[in-house]
């Protein structure tokens, strides 16, 4: 008679096994798989989890925390003939005008102190809308570098979408920072188009091997890593605020 | 009567907040559980809590009701978890924090803490020794008494796979922690 092999114990300590009525009656017949088996449930038995309690009431304290953290879910019914880009790239091309014309009035006809301010803050609303645009960005790429997908298509309406909205504002600040002189910045952003180009205008629904491709474009260019450090040093290093102005 | 999971998901869609704080009461508990066994402290545990339900309000339009929410709550939880393991290992001057595992003993209180102390560190050092898939496995199959279609699903493994994995968990185990565990008893 041959003896069962490990993986069959293990199989039947957790009652895994196809055939557990016949690994009783071998076992109830020898020895020596008997007390292997004794041995290994001892080691099992011995392991165990202790975890610290949480109440009843853990759901509602979970509950509280999250809530200011979840951002609204997309619902279009007012001006939904307007692209759902429209609204994000209006502020973007706002916020590019105010600076390049926070520029153009520092090298022209203000006295230069007062100049100086007014270009300084231009610069700074425009960091700082980088900057959130950056973070908005972050958010598309970890929803694809962090999903689970299974074996079938991937539905990636969402991300789609935010890539979509996402477009517009990139190529306005690309533009700008490329004009202004800011390389690290342009670059940045120019590997950040093309990825966003590539979400856009993938279906709702993607294989498990387009996916893949999508994902793989990001984790080779270090994407993720690059517009988040970019995101932190602009948060962290915004031009400093306009002095008082000295001369009107 | 209670909603089921799946008429509340559907809400929840819609963008209702409610429905989801519905979702977020009623699997609170068991994510913390599997966060806390994986991460080995509370606070990180805490932390996938929280991460885990952001991630599935954001990805719930993904969310396909063959498995059961749980089981995706699960996935998700265990993937973020996972990564924060492997961060933490690369940050090796963090303090490491012990109380995932623990062995049970029937010795006096003095001596079987001593003794659980020493081969908790064992434990934990074997633990790190298995691949992700395996220590999820073996944490999802013993710890949690999950069913091996169960486990199936969270890991996307077919049944023998999944078998397979928690027999390369325990043979690593046993092989890493010697006789020690024996004397426990």
């Amino acid at each position: 008679m041959s003896h069962l092999s490990e993986e069959q114990l293990v199989l039947h300590y957790y009652a895994d096994g196809e055939s557990y009525a016949a690994v009783e009656t071998h076992l109830s017949e020898c020895e020596i798989c008997r007390q292997q088996f004794e041995t290994l449930r001892l080691e099992l038995d011995a392991i165990e989890s202790p975890v610290p309690e949480r109440g009843p009431e853990y759901g509602a304290e979970v509950w509280r925390r999250l809530e200011a953290r979840l951002p609204e879910r997309r619902v279009r019914a007012r001006f939904s003939w307007l692209p759902v880009w429209a609204p994000a790239v209006a502020v973007a091309t706002l916020v590019v005008m105010a600076f390049l014309a926070g520029n153009w009035y520092e090298r022209s006809k203000a006295p230069k102190e007062f100049a100086r301010g007014g270009g300084r803050v231009a610069e700074r609303i425009l960091v700082i809308a980088v900057g959130d645009h950056l973070d908005r960005s972050q958010m598309v790429l970890a929803e694809i570098a962090n999903a689970t997908p299974g074996s079938g298509p991937v539905d990636i309406t969402e991300e789609r979408q935010l890539a979509h909205d996402l477009l517009g504002e990139n190529r306005l600040y690309r533009q700008t920072a490329t004009r202004t002189g800011d390389a690290g910045v342009a670059s940045v952003l120019d590997d950040l188009e093309r990825v966003l180009v590539e979400i856009a205008n993938s279906p709702d629904r993607v294989s498990s091997a387009e996916f893949q491709v999508i994902r793989n474009r990001i984790e080779s260019q270090g994407l993720l890593f690059k517009v988040r450090v970019m995101g932190s040093r602009l948060r962290a290093n915004p031009p400093p605020p306009a002095a008082p102005n000295k001369v009107l | 009567m209670q909603d089921s999971d799946a008429a509340v998901i559907a809400q929840a869609l819609e963008g209702d907040r409610d429905a989801f704080r519905v979702l977020v009461e009623r699997h609170s508990r068991a994510v913390f559980r599997l966060a806390f066994r994986i991460t080995g402290n509370e606070s990180d545990a805490e932390d996938v809590v929280q991460e885990s339900f952001l991630r599935a309000w954001r990805q719930l339009h993904r969310y396909e009701a063959r498995a059961g929410f749980g089981t995706w709550m699960y996935r998700i939880a265990s993937n973020y978890a996972l990564d924060l393991v492997r961060a933490r290992r690369r940050r090796p001057s963090e303090e490491i924090v012990e109380g995932t595992l623990a062995f049970a003993s029937n010795g006096p209180l003095p001596d079987r803490l001593a003794f659980s102390g020493e081969l908790r560190r064992r434990l934990e050092t074997v633990m790190a020794t298995l691949t992700p898939q395996e220590r999820l496995a073996f944490t999802l199959r013993h710890m949690e008494g999950q069913s091996i279609e169960e486990i199936g699903a969270v890991l996307g493994t077919a049944a023998n796979a999944t078998k397979n994995s928690i027999f390369r968990a325990v043979q690593k185990l046993r092989k890493g922690l010697g006789p020690a565990v024996g004397a426990t008893q």
